[in-house]
């Protein structure tokens, strides 16, 4: 901190870092196009209580199940309710649940893995056999006792899925740090009498950030899936909410008769989830620090 | 490294002790006994059936001499199934699943480092985003959608393979290994595609392509080694992964496996087969995240040395 | 790489060992062999017959063992099984069975008339844990001996005349003692093979294993692989084995309705345990004579508790039920011919059929829920309406949830917990309203009435009325005639109806799909097999 020198050098490379990152993104067609979509999504998702064309529980017997037409353009499920109004208030549930219990996995994953990874020796040991014992729990008991003790709250799912996640997430930052930590350039920063914290913020979290963006792209769909299985179980959230994850696991049951019941959400989580894939792409080879030296 | 795997050996015995621990506290103080059913069982009935099972000792009493049994290798009776033991259970599931996981990594192996590799060699060309979007396609369907869709197509429309069962009629095996397998495929096709373009963009790549030695061997021999650490380091935890969250693709085939076991003994609150299955999937993942830091040392030489050096 | 190339070959290797065609189904190489595929729903947990408490060990232990009285499946009128005819007195609390001579166990021991005592002294230990021990209650004593009131179980009334006269007393007169006889609490087991295994009060010996079992039923267990497959062959020893037409059973645990339905339709089964709602449809127009639906002895209900303020007044609970159009609900939602309920025992129940309770009539509805203080659903608290995870349960509930708004203007939130904390919240009357279901032991109103009294374990509504236990527990047993006794039960019916602790919403159907080789099942309430009168006919395929 007190060398002047390496303050200017690490301030350079993080800004530059990002910017370059972005103008690379914006050349990458599939990412932005990926990165509209989920824009699209989470915009319709914010408007739903004013644009959606029905209200998600009202009910019309007696049309029943019906294929797409005029009134109901995607249809409607057994109870007559439309399928684009119950799409739109699904993917609030999903979208957030995808993006809170993921940031919160994201946070203490990326934190706890490169502390152990840094720090090795004894206390990696520690960290990581906590990580191998939460790993070992009964995760369902462990929900039915979250539910039972702290009442049904949306918030607490993500809570709980997300404090599942983090477990992964850790381990992949960990082995990353650990490959780092013995390279040339972290080894000159030590060189250069860098405080422990400057260098994981400023060396070895980023570089690590190829593999993490990877890995959180495949954690959003993963913790939509999640959600989707608790709540087929019981242990997600209550109808008549729903969510895409919800809407497929019904769909599936009735797939033979009633295929827009599957066909349409499913294509919602689908679109999404290649969306973030094609993102999460474009955004590891943006962000790649190796990738600015070409 | 054989003092490396011995302490991680001995840094095991804790973990799962205070998994067992966890376990024994967490599922007693779940609501509804292993007995409880819809038509109301007579007071009587209850006493005794606790007698039998030892619940109606104190709680630590009961702790300890569930160690005591554990210390034999004996997880004690099913409460779910009163005329076997947790360990009988387990040895016949273990099989299924284990053989069920296996198919489903190679598949995931087979699809997902052909898509990553060969996506890597020419990034951000129709030769990167087709086989990854294929490989995605896995990873966008999840398994209760996958399983029904190809039973549906496989099993009922072209009537090739069987829709259920496991090990019964011929080539009931190759659908749940799919829809299993491919869930995975994404990942590793991920992994594999990240690892490498971070090899290929390596000096001693260059090095090698400076030489001048053919692509293929620049790629086989000397990426694909470094390229598929992150690949390995997620092969171990993915088996165990695959071994205990089989249950959605064991449910839908019907196949005895020790997924469901795992989940259905949550939900039947029968005691004894959730602390065995969870000691079981508990040991496992331990080793499997061992043998995965093994292999990644094994790999990664500078690894090797720092090891020797720490310790 | 050689790992990759190792693995692309094994994999290519075990494809192709695996995917060499698919062979002759079930339901065609057993049509030729006479071998009945069964989807028997979850896996049983056990084959003790005194500890085994669900549908599907009830349809293993049937092909196993005999008890003294069969049911005619057409009628379910009494049918000889072990004994060939039996007396009953004229205050019909004294029964003496005949047992035949030809009666075998599996083994070729005779069946004796001790075998039967030993049997009901073994149900009744009650340090065996058999939740079905109230079925022997009806016998002088047993619930005292069981309570451990009373130590001799000399003073029980069961009476070995010699090895094949059997005694019985009763506490009260009970005419449907014949009818319990067929329920597995009351099978006869083989007391050396018991005694073999272990203590006989000892839970989960290795008797019930294949090999081991020894029974005297027209089948005999060869096999017994868990969640896979329960195989019974016929036992030649049987009485009346010359009639039984089938060589083997085979029960199949479907726990997954959509993948038995599946397994059906690809010639895997000869009959499933149930059909998915959205099957129904397709069978009824393309295929109506594979769906066979009948109903079934079993009520669909919602539990009330009458201990949470708002809902302990009658004029709330009978505008809630009135308010219900069951009629919809059985056409949209559970589609399976399912009867609309107005009472709470199944209509013609063994010649009883109570006066339906209420109508529905939302208007009148309205004007309750006004009387009880809230016009127009104003100022009714939000309730929770309660249920265990499940499809079904959840349609019918978000249908019921649309209609008390529409037609009441109050707010129910849905609540579905898994079965266990589910259990736990309706046993502490940690509910508003709860979803219920309730299947009768026996054919007689009796088992649909009697867990109504105040301290009725399966009452659990909070609910409580002295004349409706009078009635139940006082006057009715002591009935002489069945039309007497019926009056009485009509009145206790009507009691309970008026208060409306609970909401009765549909009897249940049984729905099934049948192979069209399969001859000989006879519709009845009970969903009653006699596996020995089951047929193939190798002739009959199923349509395309």
């Amino acid at each position: 901190m007190e060398n002047p020198h390496s303050a200017t050098l690490t301030q350079e490379q993080g800004s530059s870092l990002w910017r370059d990152g972005w103008i690379r993104l914006c050349k990458n067609h599939l990412a932005l196009f990926g990165l509209a979509v989920i824009a699209f999504f989470c915009v319709i998702a914010l408007l739903t209580p004013w644009i959606a064309p029905y209200g998600y529980e009202q009910q019309d017997l007696q049309l029943g199940a019906s294929p797409p037409s005029a009134a109901h353009w995607l249809g409607t499920d057994i109870f007559g309710r439309d399928m684009l109004t119950r799409i739109m208030y699904g993917s609030r549930v999903s979208l957030l649940v995808g993006f809170v219990a993921t940031g919160v996995a994201l946070v203490i994953g990326v934190l706890w893995g490169t502390v152990a990874g840094y720090a090795g020796g004894r206390v990696d040991a520690v960290m990581m056999r906590l990580v191998d014992i939460l790993y070992a729990l009964p995760f369902m008991i462990f929900i039915v006792l979250l539910m039972v003790v702290f009442g049904r709250n949306i918030l607490l799912l993500f809570l709980a899925i997300g404090a599942v996640e983090w477990l992964t997430m850790a381990r992949i930052v960990r082995g990353q740090v650990q490959n780092l930590r013995h390279q040339e350039f972290i080894e000159a920063a030590f060189s250069m009498g860098l405080s422990r914290w400057i260098i994981i913020r400023r060396h070895l979290i980023p570089n690590t950030l190829g593999p993490v963006i990877v890995y959180t792209t495949l954690t959003i769909p993963n913790v939509m899936l999640l959600e989707a299985f608790l709540s087929f179980l019981g242990l997600g959230i209550q109808p008549p909410q729903s969510s895409w994850g919800l809407l497929i696991s019904h769909g599936v049951e009735s797939m033979e008769e009633y295929p827009w019941l599957l066909v349409f959400p499913g294509l919602a989580l689908s679109i999404t989830l290649f969306a973030l894939n094609f993102l999460g792409d474009g955004l590891r080879d943006a962000l790649d620090p190796r990738a600015s030296k070409d | 490294m054989l003092r490396f795997i011995l302490s991680r050996l001995l840094q095991a015995i804790p973990v799962l002790l205070v998994v067992i621990t966890a376990t024994f506290l967490l599922v007693r103080c779940a609501p509804g006994g292993p007995f409880s059913a819809e038509k109301a069982v007579p007071p009587e009935v209850v006493r005794a059936l606790e007698a039998q099972y030892r619940l109606d000792q104190p709680i630590w009493q009961q702790y300890l001499s569930y160690l005591g049994d554990l210390a034999r290798g004996e997880f004690g009776p099913s409460f779910r199934y009163p005329g076997r033991t947790v360990n009988e259970l387990i040895a016949g599931g273990l099989p299924i699943t284990a053989e069920l996981a296996f198919y489903a990594m190679l598949v995931a192996i087979l699809i997902g480092v052909c898509a990553g590799v060969i996506a890597a060699l020419r990034p951000n060309t129709p030769q990167d985003y087709l086989p990854m979007s294929a490989a995605m396609l896995g990873i966008c369907m999840p398994s209760f959608l996958m399983g029904p869709l190809l039973v549906l197509v496989f099993g009922i429309w072209l009537e090739w393979l069987p829709v259920s069962g496991w090990g019964e009629l011929a080539g009931d095996k190759i659908l749940p290994a799919i829809t299993l397998g491919t869930g995975y495929a994404a990942y590793i096709a991920r992994l594999s595609r990240g690892g490498m373009l971070e090899v290929m963009s390596q000096d001693y790549i260059r090095t090698a392509r400076a030489k001048g030695l053919p692509e293929r061997v620049v790629v086989l021999k000397h990426a694909l080694r470094g390229g598929l650490i992150p690949v390995v380091a997620f092969l171990g935890p993915a088996f165990a992964g695959l071994l205990s969250g089989s249950f959605v693709v064991e449910t839908i085939f019907q196949i005895p496996g020790l997924g469901r076991f795992y989940v259905q003994a949550a939900f039947n609150r029968d005691y004894t087969m959730i602390l065995g299955t969870t000691v079981f999937f508990a040991t496992l993942i331990v080793l499997f995240n061992l043998l995965a830091d093994i292999i990644a040392v094994w790999i990664n030489p500078k690894m090797r040395h720092q090891l020797s050096r720490s310790r | 790489m050689p790992f990759l190339k190792m693995a692309s070959a094994s994999l290519l290797l075990s494809l192709l060992v695996m995917a060499c065609g698919q062979g002759e189904s079930n339901t065609a190489s057993g049509n030729r062999q006479g071998i009945l595929h069964l989807g028997n729903g979850t896996d049983p947990q056990e084959l003790d017959p005194h500890i085994v408490t669900g549908v599907p060990e009830h349809n293993i232990l049937t092909a196993l063992l005999e008890g003294l009285v069969l049911k005619d499946p057409s009628t379910l009128e009494p049918v000889p099984g072990v004994a060939t005819h039996w007396e009953i007195s004229a205050d019909g609390k004294h029964y003496r069975f005949h047992l035949r001579d030809d009666a075998r166990w599996s083994n070729g021991d005779p069946v004796t008339a001790g075998d039967f005592a030993w049997s009901w002294w073994r149900a009744l230990q009650p340090s065996l844990g058999n939740q079905y021990a109230y079925m022997l209650f009806a016998i002088k004593n047993a619930e005292a001996y069981f309570r451990q009131e009373v130590s001799d179980f000399s003073d029980v009334g069961i009476n070995v005349v010699d090895d094949h006269t059997l005694e019985v007393e009763l506490a009260n007169p009970t005419p449907y003692f014949l009818q319990l006889l067929d329920h597995y609490s009351y099978f006869p087991l083989h007391r050396a093979t018991i005694e073999k295994f272990g203590p006989p009060d000892q839970r989960g010996s290795l008797w019930t294993r294949p090999g081991n079992f020894v029974g005297n039923g027209p089948f005999s267990l060869t096999g017994w692989q868990l969640f896979k497959r329960v195989v019974v062959e016929k036992n030649p020893h049987y009485w009346d084995a010359e009639n039984v037409s089938l060589n083997a059973i085979h029960f199949y645990p479907t726990e997954n309705i959509t993948t038995e339905e599946r397994m059906f339709r690809s010639g895997q089964l000869h009959r499933t345990a149930t059909v998915p709602i959205d099957k129904l449809a397709v069978y009824r127009r393309e295929h109506p004579e594979l769906l066979h639906t009948h109903p079934y002895l079993g009520n669909y209900f919602y539990r009330i508790n009458t201990e949470v303020p708002h809902l302990s007044d009658k004029r709330v609970r009978r505008a809630l039920a009135m308010s219900i159009d069951r009629e919809a609900i059985v056409r949209q939602v559970t589609k399976g011919d399912e009867l609309p309920a107005y009472t709470f025992t199944p209509p013609d129940t063994l010649g009883y059929t109570a006066p339906d309770g209420f109508a529905y009539d939302p208007e009148r509805a309205r004007v309750l829920l006004a009387e009880a203080g809230y016009p127009g659903g104003d100022g009714f608290p939000v309730t929770e309406l309660l249920f265990n995870t499940s499809e079904g349960h959840h349609k019918i509930a978000v249908a019921i949830q649309q209609m008390w708004y529409k037609e009441l203007g109050i707010k129910v939130s849905l609540h579905n917990q898994d079965w266990k904390v589910f259990l736990n919240s309706v046993d502490n009357g940690n509910y508003g309203i709860a979803r219920a279901g309730w299947i009768g032991d026996y054919v007689d109103p009796n088992t649909f009435l009697d867990m109504w009294t105040t301290h009725g374990g399966n009452n659990r509504t909070g609910w409580s009325s002295a004349r409706f236990d009078q009635l139940i527990l006082e006057e009715a047993p002591r009935a002489e005639a069945r039309e007497q006794r019926y009056r009485l039960m009509r009145e206790a019916e009507a009691t309970l109806l008026e208060a409306m602790p609970i909401i009765p919403i549909h009897i249940y159907t049984s729905k099934s799909l049948v192979h069209p080789a399969l001859k000989g099942l006879e519709p009845n309430i009970l969903d009653y097999t006699l596996y020995k009168n089951l047929s193939l006919d190798p002739t009959k395929a199923l349509p395309d």
